[in-house]
């Protein structure tokens, strides 16, 4: 009996458990969370850092380590929320993880009670660990230690603030890091083509429209808006020397006549495919130009000289480079939107846009084969991840990874290539990239780098613990000679006004960091744990596009802004 | 308040106030954005934080988050609705419910592990409805902190509130913090009931999914998704419908999916899964803990700066009151101040009817089913009548039996052109909506 469904595969217990998120990243984010093994690295109160690992366990990370070598105090037990009274005199890392685990019995939890210091100074130490998070404070050689680890085995790392009211993160990814399944908004990213149909395309239309005139009521009211589109495009084409509208006026010129063509002499005064198709004009009448981001994919040195080694994402963009250079256009994704239509005729059309989309897939994939052959390499590349690719082309991103700033006593920050940027931005005074309160945590760093708790070098004092006042004007100080020096290094001139503004903003911000003498509030560790595992996630799943490079949160306004740094 | 100095809570439980070492750093200091006029430094915040009595409507994704925040923000007195039980599918981001916790009342269970985790917190929960609950009860809170899934619940609490307020008390004014996510998207937003914006003046920002047009479903399906809801809706009523359908039932889902399955077939459709089925049944949204996090603490913080003034709050009259998050491509804000509407029939029930432009082909039963998708309507059994008549009331029984024929007349023959009609919901019993008709 051919036409009885197939038995049904009920959802798996970890289906049923996971369904929420499934639905966002799917089985393959999914099985590459449960293949990491994150390290926190964690300091301070140390709240921030463990509100992100939960975020990360309760989906179903494979494995977590937390190094710390705090004892649990009986201050702990009022902002973390993962430790209880009995673990008093215990090992932070100890019980933290502990109380992790519970949250989720497929995660394996792990703890590193050695300082820090010693930690790091075991070669291979940090090998297990596919993403490292460090928390603020920490000392300038370790973090530069941390940061040529991320450099030497491509290994994401995090540093993060949170003091009082304000959070900050700088994300440290690989030099060159890849998305593919960027999930665009399907609304506003669909590829139709109209501009550059193909054979069966236009057949489809012509079939579609033929004796338009004369068809019954329900017959025009069901003609497919893409059919109506190229028909009409060919009627303009003709009277406009083959050319299709393009300029603005001439595409709201050409959505008249699509509304004029609509019948009215019925009950509801219109035809909703026609309606579909006036709303379609403006955003589907475009030639399908790759963006200039996705052409700089293909230009670059990790898809033009391949080897044996490269990664696939690269040998799959050098054959879509291929494919564009002798087309002029990307392998044609091949989804069609819902639109009024009979059954048959969507399915019809739906086929067209499908075999279209097949046909420069196997181009494409011949393409990756020859690549494959010529570079000797050793694996052949799954057609799965090239279809993925040709799917979402037009959408793909590149983060080109750089290191965050490690502040060191005495030393100048390198601003290198952004301070430029930085500069103009502080001088126009607009207040949403919150780049005064960047630097404020500069400062907060280098106090901390110059001052430690016990004046034998051990573990970092951070500005505010014990004087607020003093600790205060000294940070100012130091924020106010790295504003200075970011002017200097730009070559930027501020005026006055400018200047006095942005030294007033500066330090109002370091002034409320110091009164939270290294606090960690629970909300704002909360608010910023949530931020950091999305961006995890993002990162390990190799989906959405993550946040590039640094991201701080005002929780005063209740604003967080993005920089490059 | 010294180091070490033992604080015996009504509970009986000591706890130390070292324990509040890094919140008292904020709370006995003054910093550049507090105001001198409204923060004192000192121990007397750390005081009215403890009595100030705070509700928490919710106990799911954004409630557990929110009773944790509140408690380790210096919250004693915590009451908690939910009217849910704890389901299998909420434990990859409800962090307060364990395996063998399911099945369990949320607000039961979120508020013992919280009580148990976090020393000298007191935790109230109610397992049932918010509507289960009078003026009287909600007066005696200082604010109310909601983490809903349910819009209807939501315009319900504000209608409340902003009903509750009597410019004579200014204790009957209580601050509605409200936090909703959507997969990596989400908002939260305070509001000073009369004084801003409310949820009703902003209900058009959260528009509803259209619904697909029935004849597609019957007719003309295209998507999967048609399949699955001509099951549903169609299919389920023409050969179960002596069954009420159980969308938590595996059975009922399973039936759902087999039927969209053969119908998809016999249409060339591809793509109907059980996953898909179940999530267009059950009009899943998706739900991470990341978000849950983003959004409940923010809410959170909100409330903790409106409790202390240690810190500029959301929602001053004249300032931002609402925070959008996206986090999908980036990470994304807009914090801004939504104004209040004149028309908003919570804010200003003696508003003028809002015009409104109809077909005069439009029946009554049609007119009702635009109602329900309108932006700034959203309701979903809506009683109407015009100035000179009832046309159909849902409830009692007897009237709507009385004008139920009136479903299947035109709206034109029913309501003079340039007449109002009043629309009211038994969802919202305070409110009604009027507007004035024009036909084209
Ligand atoms: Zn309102």
């Amino acid at each position: 009996m051919a036409d009885l469904p197939p038995p049904v595969q009920g959802p798996t217990a970890k289906e049923k458990k996971y369904d929420r998120q499934l639905r966002l990243w799917g089985a393959t984010g999914q099985a590459a969370l449960e293949n990491a093994h994150i390290l926190l690295i964690n300091s301070g109160p140390g709240v921030v850092g463990l509100e992100t690992l939960k975020n990360l366990v309760l989906p179903g990370i494979g494995k977590f380590t937390i190094q710390d070598s705090a004892i649990v105090s009986e201050a702990d037990l009022g902002v973390n929320f993962f430790l209880e009274e009995q673990q008093l005199g215990r090992f932070r890392a100890e019980a933290t993880s502990s109380l992790l685990k519970e949250l989720n019995p497929d995660v394996e939890g792990y703890f590193v009670t050695e300082p820090v210091e010693s930690f790091l100074t075991r070669p291979d130490s940090l090998m297990p660990y596919t993403l490292i998070l460090v928390t603020a404070p920490i000392r300038p050689e370790l973090l530069s230690q941390l940061s040529a680890h991320a450099d030497a085995s491509l290994i994401p790392l995090l540093y993060i603030h949170s003091v009082g009211f304000y959070s900050h993160f700088s994300i440290h990814l690989p030099p060159a890091f890849p998305v593919v399944d960027t999930h665009p908004d399907p609304e506003t990213t669909g590829d139709l083509r109209l501009l550059k149909p193909w054979q069966d395309l236009l057949e489809y239309a012509t079939a579609k429209t033929k004796g338009m005139e004369a068809m019954g009521a329900e017959d025009h009211g069901h003609v497919p808006y893409i059919a109506l589109l190229l028909h009409y495009l060919e009627k303009w084409k003709q009277e406009h020397g083959g050319e299709p509208p393009k300029e603005y006026k001439e595409k709201t010129a050409f959505r008249d006549i699509l509304s004029k063509a609509a019948r009215t002499d019925n009950p509801e005064g219109g035809e909703e495919n026609f309606d579909e198709a006036v709303a379609a004009v403006l955003k589907s009448l475009n030639s399908p130009e790759p963006s200039s981001a996705v052409k700089d994919i293909f230009k670059r040195k990790e898809s033009l000289a391949l080897s044996a080694e490269s990664a696939s994402f690269w040998v799959i963009a050098n054959a879509i480079g291929l494919f564009y250079a002798k087309y002029g256009v990307l392998p044609l994704p091949g989804s069609v939107p819902d639109m009024k239509a009979r059954s048959a005729d969507y399915i019809e059309l739906q086929n067209v846009y499908k075999s279209k989309a097949r046909k420069d897939l196997a181009e494409v994939v011949e393409n990756v084969r020859f690549i494959e052959r010529s570079s000797n390499r050793p694996t052949t590349i799954e057609e799965k991840d090239i279809e993925a690719f040709c799917k979402n082309a037009a959408h793909i991103k590149l983060i080109e990874g750089r290191p965050f700033h490690v502040v060191e006593a005495g030393q100048p920050i390198k601003w290198g290539d952004k301070a430029k940027w930085m500069a103009q931005n502080l001088a126009s005074l607009f207040p949403d990239y919150l780049l005064p309160l960047y630097i404020a945590f500069l400062a907060w760093d280098e106090f901390a780098a110059t001052h430690d708790k016990d004046g034998l070098g051990g573990a970092p004092k951070v500005p505010g613990e014990t004087d607020q006042q003093f600790d205060s004007e000294k940070t100012t100080g130091i924020a106010l000679k790295i504003l200075d020096d970011l002017v200097k290094d730009a070559k930027a001139s501020l005026d006055e006004d400018e200047l006095s503004t942005v030294r007033t903003q500066t330090s109002d911000f370091v002034q409320e960091l110091v009164r939270a003498g290294g606090a960690e509030l629970h909300n704002i560790s909360a608010l910023t744990g949530g931020l950091i595992s999305q961006e995890v996630i993002k990162i390990i799943t190799e989906q959405y596009i993550p946040v590039d490079n640094t991201c701080i949160f005002d929780g005063i306004r209740s604003k967080t802004a993005v920089i490059q740094v | 308040m010294a180091e070490g100095t033992a604080t015996t809570l009504e509970n009986g439980i000591a706890v130390s106030r070292a324990r509040w070492k890094y919140l008292d750093n904020i709370l006995n200091r003054s910093g550049p954005f507090t105001d001198p006029d409204s923060f004192e430094p000192g121990e007397t915040i750390a005081e009215s934080l403890a009595r100030a009595k705070v509700l928490v409507i919710g106990a799911g994704g954004l409630g557990c988050e929110i009773l944790k925040n509140l408690a380790l923000s210096g919250f004693k007195d915590i009451h908690v609705i939910d009217m849910d039980t704890i389901d299998v599918s909420n434990l990859n981001r409800q962090f307060l419910f364990r395996q063998a916790d399911v099945g369990s009342y949320k607000a039961d269970v979120a508020a013992k592990f919280v009580e148990k985790r976090v020393k000298g917190v007191k935790i109230t929960p109610y397992c049932g409805k918010i509507q289960d609950k009078d003026e009287e009860y909600y007066m005696q809170f200082a604010m109310v902190v909601c983490g809903l899934d349910s819009i209807e619940a939501r315009r319900w609490i504000n209608a409340t509130l902003v009903g509750m307020v009597d410019e004579e008390n200014p204790d009957s004014m209580k601050p509605l913090v409200d936090g909703g996510t959507e997969g990596f998207k989400g908002q939260a937003r305070v509001i000073f009931p009369t004084m801003t914006s409310c949820i009703e003046c902003q209900l058009d920002m959260h528009a509803p999914r259209a619904a697909v047009p029935l004849c597609t479903l019957a007719t003309i399906p295209r998507q999967p998704q048609h399949c699955i809801e001509w099951a549903h809706i169609i299919a389920w009523d023409e050969e179960r419908k002596d069954i009420t359908l159980d969308t938590d039932d595996p059975e009922h889902i399973t039936w759902l999916y087999q039927k969209a399955l053969k119908r998809a077939q016999e249409f060339n459709i591809s793509g109907v899964t059980y996953s898909m089925t179940q999530g267009v049944v059950k009009n899943i949204i998706p739900a991470i803990a990341s978000t849950n996090a983003i959004v409940a603490a923010s809410c959170c913080n909100e409330a903790f700066k409106i409790a202390t003034n240690t810190n500029p709050f959301l929602g001053y009259p004249g300032t931002d009151n609402y925070m959008m998050y996206t986090g999908d491509e980036s990470i994304y804000t807009y914090t801004f101040e939504h104004q209040k509407k004149a028309d908003c029939p919570v804010c200003n029930p003696d508003a003028l009817a809002r015009p409104l432009t109809v077909s005069t082909a439009l029946t009554l039963q049609e007119f009702r089913d635009t109602l329900a998708e309108k932006p700034e309507l959203q309701l979903k059994k809506t009683s109407i009548r015009s100035e000179a008549k009832t046309l159909y009331y849902v409830q009692p029984a007897s009237l709507e039996e009385q004008t139920r024929h009136n479903l299947d007349k035109k709206l034109s023959e029913l309501v003079e052109d340039g007449e109002e009609v009043a629309i009211t919901d038994p969802a919202f019993p305070t409110l009604v909506f009027k507007y004035k008709l024009t036909f084209n």
